[in-house]
């Protein structure tokens, strides 16, 4: 809502300047977004009318203008393209300083001396128009100084009202807000009914029930559409934001603005018998005043005669009833629609407009009355024109009823903290236009018919909180110890997972949780995604179903970037489509919720160290990845209930250098390279990465000591020679189930393959350190145990000892 | 007999003039060893009658013991001297870089999101979550939106064909927590929230934290009181804030809440940096609690807003482009 400082307070006194009021509107709940100065700065800048008009002798664009200024002729060289003789227009006087800084001095254009400068409104910072000219009205005082005749200096507030405040959304709701803001009282508005002339009887039919319960219409016949809008009426409309147009429109918008009624005018003779209000029918269409063509619905209200369709309803008129130039005759209009019989519907069409914006927040349904005869009293001071009688048709059991509303002394203090003083609560009350009466325990309350937001207690209490003051509301912290939040050390926290991997080196990213549908297709996730309805492009279309094709695509920009070496992480969620799931707290959507998953996923490109000068240089590779893996596992603990295995990789991984992470037998991510198609797909070097759920890596056991062995350990290396294929876990399984309590430690420390083995072998070297709880080994007991070891390798797997 | 004193010195003037420790260990031979010149003069005592012996002994005895303290004192230096040689030796170039394991980094918006968590648990605020995918009853109805109701315009949502959304705010985990239990509730839900808006200052998916505390007590001036603890904690200074009156749904009496910012220039300026109220009774309702009982507030903060306000970002976008060179700049 944007509107004229001096307008608002044409209708109120605020005993404030500017800044006062302005900080007051904003402290108040009304915030202001905006406040342009308008005509600051228009001393020498005057009325003045265009005598004599001719081409410039040495430039196409330019003339030369012979000036009336009331005191005597002056000479201008003007480019505008409006310039001509007859028109009065602004005159900035030699020694004048517009707002926007340019002093006016006599000076030569193209050889010809201009004694001055005609302006535009954008020059003198009126409003954005820079086609040419501001035109004056024809009877526009010449020698009057701008300023004194439109008005000015004045400012254009623009206040962003919240939803619940459509009574702000006219002059008069807006300053009866003022008045109880600064304990002041509005101007009463009780426009003169403007007696009937002749006789313009048509019938209203309200076929629309609560949608619709009063529509009040009138005719005016003989107007002159001619007639200029005086510029009071223009200004103001300026500063709201709208442009002048003609008498009609301009005054239909300007009540508007004043009372928060919208209007519409129709051409008279346009109409075919009754005005019926009546909701759409199905598949109904109508031409809009924009030229678009609305599809309509039984959703829509629609006023109509006997005919045909007129207008949307509370939205926009009709292009074939709209007011035209010929117009002689117009049938005004002023209805109460309900706001849910507007709300949306504009939208649905694609369309914002003043009238709907106001319908759907609720408009006083007493206004229509106020309204019509206002526009009417204007529109005929304007263009003249006879009056017909208004015509009125209400539903009044339809009409929204207002019931009191208790409210409470203690709970004032009860919600707000402090206790607020009874005459105070009256006051505010009653200054916003609530009828109180005082009870025992409280008042009954009574809100006018414009507060729409006003239902319940709770609506009160914020009233008088808000007029007093938030700031009047004292600070204190809630009484009590705070409650000590449960700290579960059975999961570990995902800040410490994070810690971890930035500490190996990962920076942290955050992506977008909804993907290209392509991309998970190219990752072969896509079977389970869940698809948007209204997604904000193509390539943010479905809910992802990994982290990693959204990690992997920042791991590529950051390498287009010349990033040769990336790693990144992440922590979030990803979506997918579930059988199961029901979720019973929500009555009204039946469906399986989604399933929404939790992941830690981490990706990594380029060399394995960061480069430097101490080590040499190589590529990254899987177990540099797993160890990163690891190194979280670490940090969960629970050695033993982790194992990898290479089963039943998900496509998007290299089927030779991939494996599941597995948890006590269930799995709960996946590591390894990208898979080469893909990686080429993409445009990428080697890619290693990972991804698990946050839930099965999270969970953790209280680390339990145990007691220390007493004796010393005895280590012992072998080397084996076996099979390429045979995984490591097997080899260390088998060796542990064969010495289950005296082996302590396992450790792999080389990895064989080549010249001396055969081919498809491959030589481990294994350490195994042995120790017992109850005596010292012996190196008899050593050689026992490692003889058993290798046995049972050979027996299992054809292992063969190297000596 | 001869003195032995002229031999001290030459002894001693020997052992001064050796210049390694291999030199040296020749003149403890050659003084001290078997058959060195002091263990002969000892030797030579047998010889004498007891009272030359007792003297002559003692003689000797000094002079042995005058050069092995020179000579264990030069053996000293020496040593000290090889020492030294060796560590020079040593040195190395302490300015190159350190073995790197490269450094990685949280997001900011993650440790501004922890900061936010740290500091309302310790007013005993514990940490609640719920779905990113809600139903319309969750999101909107329970909150108090009214269906089709301008309020909902303010949230650009994103829809799903079965008619469930993105959700537009955390404000849902408000409704799953207060249905789960009764008060006293004091809680915060982190998490990311969308809406259909992309430009320079809106991103589709952001941030948010939401407060919750239900209790039979709450007012609005213990909400004041708690956000003006919060951004005080936050920010490691207290900041003039104001509190000004707005709508949310599901808050009656709402606020918007200002903190006085320094700008670039030296002036200052209201920066609105949260919303809050006083939860509406009918949320109360919707969840099961008697609003006549219990009261609460609730407060929502936009994590991007607190985190470009913190580190000095000036484009929100930057926090989701994932560009190594710009996450690498917050330790």
């Amino acid at each position: 809502m944007k509107f004229s400082e001096d307008w608002l307070r044409s209708l109120v006194d605020i005993p404030a300047d500017r800044p006062g009021l302005t900080s007051r509107l904003t402290m108040s709940g009304l915030e202001v977004a905006s406040v342009e100065a308008i005509g600051a700065s228009l001393d020498g800048v005057i009325v003045a009318r265009i005598v004599g008009c001719s081409p410039h002798p040495d430039a196409d664009k330019l003339r030369v203008c012979r000036v009336d200024t009331g005191a005597g002729e002056v000479q201008i060289v003007c480019g505008a393209p409006n310039a001509r003789a007859g028109l009065a227009a602004p005159l900035a006087m030699v020694g004048a300083r517009l707002p926007n800084g340019i002093a006016i001095k006599t000076a030569k254009l193209r050889g010809i001396e201009s004694q001055g400068m005609l302006c535009s409104a954008k020059e003198l910072g009126i409003d954005a128009d820079t086609s040419g000219l501001l035109e004056l009205p024809e009877d526009a005082p010449v020698g009057k100084p701008l300023a004194a005749y439109l008005g000015l200096p004045d400012a254009a507030i623009e206040i962003e009202l919240t939803p619940n405040r459509g009574d702000c959304l006219g002059m008069l709701g807006l300053a009866f807000e003022v008045a109880a803001e600064f304990g002041s009282t509005a101007r009463p508005f009780p426009p003169a009914a403007v007696a009937p002339v002749i006789a313009a009887p048509r019938r209203i039919r309200l076929e629309a029930g609560a949608d619709c319960p009063r529509y009040l219409g009138r005719a005016v016949r003989g107007i002159d559409m001619t007639a200029a809008t005086p510029v009071w009426i223009a200004q103001r409309l300026r500063a709201a934001g709208l442009h002048p147009i003609n008498a009609v429109v301009d005054v239909t918008n300007y009540v508007m603005l004043e009372t928060g009624q919208p209007l519409h005018a129709f051409d008279e003779t346009r109409l075919d018998g009754a005005i019926v209000v009546r909701h759409a029918h199905e598949g109904e269409s109508l031409k809009l005043l924009d030229g678009s063509e609305a599809r309509l619905d039984p959703a829509f209200l629609v006023i109509a005669d006997e005919r045909k369709p007129l207008a949307v309803a509370g939205v926009m008129g009709g292009f074939d009833s709209r007011v035209i130039e010929a117009t002689r005759d117009v049938f005004l209009e002023a209805a109460h629609f309900a706001a849910t019989a507007i709300v949306g519907r504009a939208r649905r069409l694609g369309l914002a407009t003043d009238a709907a914006h106001r319908f759907e927040r609720g408009v006083d349904p007493e206004l229509p009355r106020a309204a019509i005869e206002r526009a009417t009293a204007l529109l005929i001071g304007i263009a003249g024109g006879e009056a017909g009688e208004v015509i009125e048709a209400v539903q009044r059991e339809h009409l929204p009823q207002r019931a009191p509303i208790t409210l409470r002394r203690a709970r004032i203090g009860r919600v707000l903290g402090i206790e607020v003083e009874d005459s105070v609560v009256e006051r505010i009350l009653t200054a916003l236009g609530m009828r109180v009466e005082a009870r025992d325990d409280g008042w009954r309350v009574t809100p006018p018919a414009r507060r729409f937001d006003i239902s319940i207690e709770e609506d009160l209490i914020e009233e008088v909180a808000r007029i007093r003051g938030y700031a009047t509301v004292p600070v204190r912290l809630p009484a009590g110890a705070p409650p000590v939040p449960q700290a579960d050390e059975t999961v570990l926290p995902l800040s410490a997972l994070r810690r971890g991997l930035a500490a190996r080196g990962y920076h942290e990213a955050v992506c977008y949780a909804f993907v290209d549908p392509r991309l998970l297709e190219a990752w072969q996730l896509d079977a389970n995604a869940v698809r948007l309805a209204n997604p904000l492009s193509a390539e943010m279309a479905v809910m992802r179903t990994s982290l990693l094709p959204g990690l992997v695509e920042a791991l590529r920009r950051n390498r287009n970037r010349q990033q040769a070496r990336v790693r990144l992480f992440e922590a979030g969620r990803i979506f997918g489509r579930s059988e199961h799931a029901r979720d019973t707290a929500a009555p009204a959507v039946q469906a399986a919720a989604p399933v929404e998953t939790d992941m830690l996923a981490a990706v990594a490109c380029g060399s394995a160290y960061a480069e430097q000068w101490g080590e040499p240089k190589r590529a990254l590779d899987f177990f540099d990845t797993k160890g990163d893996l690891e190194a979280l596992l670490a940090l969960v603990g629970s050695p033993g209930t982790w194992s990898f295995d290479a089963n039943d990789l998900p496509a998007w991984l290299h089927p030779g250098r991939g494996a599941r992470l597995l948890r006590d037998g269930t799995v709960v991510g996946a590591l390894g390279a990208l898979h080469p198609l893909l990686q080429r797909q993409l445009d990428l070097p080697e890619t290693y990465m990972f991804e698990v759920r946050s839930d099965g890596l999270r969970q953790r056991r209280i680390s339990a000591a145990r007691q220390l062995p007493h004796f010393p350990s005895i280590r012992r290396d072998i080397a084996v020679e076996v099979d390429d294929s045979l995984a490591w876990a097997s080899i260390a399984s088998a060796i542990r189930s064969e010495l289950p309590a005296i082996l302590q430690e396992l450790v792999l420390f080389d990895c064989f393959r080549g010249p001396g083995l055969g081919l498809g072998r491959k030589s481990l070297a294994i350490g195994l350190i042995l120790q017992d709880s109850s005596r010292t080994l012996t190196d008899q007991d050593a050689d026992r145990c490692v003889a058993d070891a290798v046995a049972r390798l050979e027996g299992e797997f054809g292992a063969r000892l190297r000596k | 007999m001869d003195s032995l004193t002229p031999r001290i010195d030459e002894a001693l003037a020997a052992i001064a003039a050796v210049a390694t420790l291999d030199a040296l260990e020749a003149q403890r031979v050659a003084l001290l060893g078997k058959s060195g010149a002091i263990t002969a003069e000892l030797k030579a005592l047998g010889k004498l009658s007891p009272d030359e012996r007792k003297a002559r002994g003692a003689e000797v005895n000094v002079a042995k013991q005058t050069i092995a303290d020179a000579i264990a004192a030069r053996k000293a230096t020496l040593e000290r001297a090889v020492l030294e040689q060796r560590l020079a030796s040593e040195r190395i170039d302490v300015t190159q870089p350190g073995r790197d394991g490269g450094r990685g980094t949280l997001h900011p918006l993650t440790s501004t999101q922890e900061r936010i968590e740290s500091i309302f648990a310790q007013l005993g605020y514990s940490v609640a979550e719920g779905p990113e995918i809600e139903d319309d009853w969750h999101n909107f109805e329970a909150l108090n939106f009214p269906a089709h109701h301008p309020a909902r315009a303010m949230h650009d949502t994103f829809y799903f064909g079965d008619g469930r959304l993105l959700r537009t705010h955390t404000s849902p985990v408000q409704i799953r927590t207060m249905r789960g239990r009764q008060p006293p509730v004091r809680i915060i839900a982190p998490g990311k929230v969308y809406r259909s808006d992309s430009d320079q200052t809106h991103s589709p998916m952001f941030h948010q934290v939401e407060g919750l505390l239900v209790d039979e007590s709450a007012t609005f001036a213990d909400l004041k009181g708690t956000l003006e603890a919060f951004v005080a904690a936050f920010f490691g200074q207290a900041l003039e804030m104001r509190f000004r009156p707005s709508y949310f749904p599901f808050t009656e009496p709402s606020a918007e809440v200002d903190i006085r910012w320094q700008r670039d220039d030296g002036g200052t300026r209201w920066l609105e940096v949260l919303g809050c109220g006083m939860v509406h009774p009918n949320v109360l309702k919707n969840c099961g609690i008697d609003p006549e009982r219990c009261t609460g507030f609730a407060f929502g903060m936009g994590v991007e807003r607190l985190a470009m306000l913190r580190h000095g970002v000036t484009d929100l976008r930057a926090f989701f482009e994932n560009d190594v060179r710009f996450l690498a700049q917050f330790a």
